[in-house]
């Protein structure tokens, strides 16, 4: 039996009938499925879903409306970021890593950085300036991640008009990350031994200017979603995976707070300087979707004021150094930033191709070669908006990482899919995948 | 393996001057009692709770502030459950293989870090394994979260994870040939024209060591 409905043509196949669906409406689908006497349906989900938070595949088993069995498939984002890296030197890794998970580019090159520097045993040789931008950056970046993540959670639950204030925050934020490294998205901006370049003329002002703005307009989803009967009945009880479930699948971030355990690794195994910041680690005991966008909704405000106490640092901090002074290893310069973006500094070209031959020498070796990095492996963890983000790093004493591996949050937590899952709702599955937030940059690599 | 590439450059391609040099991987030596901080603590608990310790655990390598167990591939499921059980490492963060071409009988290393959040501690575990006989028992049964992170490291390097629940490739496609983060397979890419000339792919161009 074949239908000829153009949206959802069959074929037969050893193991049933398949139909493609494509769009438009399935009435001769839906006849047809409804008269054959098998109960199990495998449905395809993704990955060009508009609702599995990117090219995700979601391999379902259906009895009815009930999940029995849920499969992911990855892999369709896979760049060979790790491969590449190792044909590039350590500098140039930042532009690698900074494109993996694509909603927290600061993350990446932290977690990188911060692996390179306790590689070549400089850790405490970082200034503090560089650490107080590298935390504010870091907090900017959650706050436009977490966004995200509540925005597009909200839309592929049905809910339109919480993305919309939710993209209009983030806006705020990569206004601010255009202003400070020129770029709003992947910017490379934290660079072995300390950051790319300091922060423009004014920028201390606006980003207070922007902190209080953020924190008004936060209230407008906080009213718009916390307590609402409909938001309610879609998350609350869903997904549900408590802290042994957690534990064995390795789940950290937002997912494992949920379980009401305060594991935030800027507060455990502090990176950064973030022992010198006070904020609370949020957490919540509902193991379910509710808790963790609760979670989310709670460290917006947490990280505004982590960026408040580090914009007075930083004022304190007025021209001190944003990189270490070991000219081996510090980027050449620090580039002004020009009416177009990213531009040159006059100064020291003026040095390396006019006065100083030993100048320029050392800027060439510097910028073709790089810096060599003592051979050896570290591991390097840090709190990313989705969990711990590890760097693991291996050298061999060239100019260039012997392997890079990331231990990516989302990777890693996607797994949890069929545990929270498996036994609920097909609709609730695109809540319990939301709630874990995963970026396929990120999971794929 | 030598490469060619811009400028007519043979050998390590390197023109430059400061390329004679050929680095050989050199990973760090064992270490000796005291390893400092909970290092200690660490590796006597392990001792007093498993008996095979000195059988079991090839090296230990203090580094950089960090502790790696250089595990025998026999002994790693033992050693994984009771790190797990008695010294409360809870969780496993994933599996990340290297390949030492050079490192004859040794070629292909799985590198596991460790977290304990009941004691806030980190160590790594590392097992190596011939290339010609690519097989380390998974860790799956231990730490279920280990699932993908092992399918990873098969699709990139070839380890076979035995006993895992279903080992197949995860970022590449299915029908892929070869392993693509071994030293031996090579970067690829397309040579790019740019106004009659050609820069080759990253992997054929010139490069310091």
């Amino acid at each position: 039996m074949t239908t000829t409905d153009p949206y959802a043509p069959s074929r037969e196949t050893t193991e049933g009938t398949v139909f493609s669906v494509t769009g438009g409406d399935w009435d001769s689908l839906v006849q047809e499925i409804g008269s054959t006497k098998e109960e199990r349906v495998v449905v395809n989900m993704g990955p060009q879903h508009p609702s599995t938070h990117g090219v995700l595949r979601l391999v379902l088993e259906l009895e009815g409306e009930t999940v029995t069995e849920v499969r992911c498939g990855v892999g369709y984002l896979h760049t060979g970021i790790e491969k590449n890296m190792e044909y590039r030197n350590w500098t140039q890794g930042t532009t690698f890593v900074t494109r993996m998970d694509y909603l927290g580019p600061i993350f990446n090159e932290t977690a990188y950085c911060l692996a390179i520097e306790k590689l070549l045993g400089i850790t405490n040789d970082v200034p503090e300036r560089a650490s107080v931008i590298r935390v504010m950056m870091m907090e900017l970046n959650r706050i436009s991640s977490h966004m995200v993540a509540l925005g597009t959670g909200a839309l592929e639950l049905g809910a339109i008009t919480p993305m919309f204030f939710a993209f209009r925050e983030r806006e705020i934020v990569l206004d601010l990350f255009e202003m400070i490294s020129g770029l709003r998205m992947n910017m490379a901006y934290i660079r072995p031994g300390g950051v790319q370049q300091d922060l423009p003329e004014g920028a201390i002002p606006k980003i207070r200017d922007a902190v209080s703005q953020m924190r008004k307009n936060f209230k407008d989803n906080t009213t718009l979603l916390v307590g609402n009967a409909i938001w309610l009945k879609r998350t609350q009880g869903i997904g549900y995976l408590d802290l042994a479930g957690a534990t064995t699948l390795g789940i950290t971030g937002p997912v494992l707070r949920s379980t009401g355990l305060p594991w935030d690794l800027r507060k455990v195994q502090p990176y950064c300087g973030y022992e010198n910041y006070n904020f609370d680690v949020i957490t919540a005991d509902t193991c379910d979707v509710y808790g963790r966008f609760l979670i989310r909704m709670n460290e917006l405000e947490q990280s505004l004021r982590i960026i408040e106490q580090a914009l007075d640092k930083l004022e304190k901090l007025e021209g001190a150094p944003v990189m270490v002074l070991d000219k081996k290893i510090a980027w050449p310069a620090q580039l002004a930033l020009g009416s177009d973006g990213l531009g040159n500094s006059l100064n020291h070209i003026r040095e390396i191709m006019g006065t100083s031959m030993e100048s320029l020498i050392h800027h060439f070796k510097l910028v073709t070669e790089g810096f060599h990095v003592p051979a050896g492996q570290v591991y390097q963890g840090v709190e990313s908006a989705r969990g711990e983000l590890g760097a693991h790093v291996v050298s061999d004493g060239g100019t260039k990482p012997y392997r890079m591996h990331f231990r990516e949050p989302s990777f890693n937590n996607l797994q949890a899919t069929a545990a929270m899952s498996e036994g609920g709702m097909i609709a609730d599955i695109i809540g319990a995948v939301a709630s874990i937030d995963p970026v396929m940059g990120g999971v794929d690599r | 393996m030598s490469e060619s590439g811009m400028f007519g450059a043979h050998g390590t391609g390197d023109t430059s001057g400061y390329g004679g040099l050929v680095r050989t991987a050199v990973s760090a030596g064992s270490s000796q009692r005291p390893y400092g901080g909970y290092f200690d603590d660490v590796a006597d608990d392990l001792e007093r709770a498993y008996p095979g310790f000195s059988d079991a655990i090839e090296r230990v390598v203090v580094d950089r502030g960090e502790l790696t167990l250089h595990v025998k591939r026999e002994k790693l499921v033992e050693v994984a459950l009771i790190l797990r059980d008695v010294l409360k490492f809870e969780m496993c963060m994933g599996v990340s293989g290297v390949h030492y071409p050079e490192n004859l009988g040794r070629e292909l290393v799985a590198v596991y870090p460790l977290l304990s959040m009941t004691n806030n501690r980190r160590i790594r575990l590392e097992v190596s394994v011939p290339d010609s006989d690519a097989h380390i028992p998974s860790l799956v049964e231990v730490w279920a979260g280990n699932n993908w992170h092992e399918r990873e490291t098969f699709d990139m390097f070839g380890i076979i994870f035995d006993s895992h629940p279903g080992l197949t490739r995860i970022l590449m496609p299915d029908d892929w040939a070869g392993h693509p983060q071994r030293k031996d397979y090579a970067l690829g890419g397309v040579p790019i024209e740019y106004k009659g000339a050609t820069v080759p792919a990253p992997d054929n161009r010139r490069s310091y060591k």
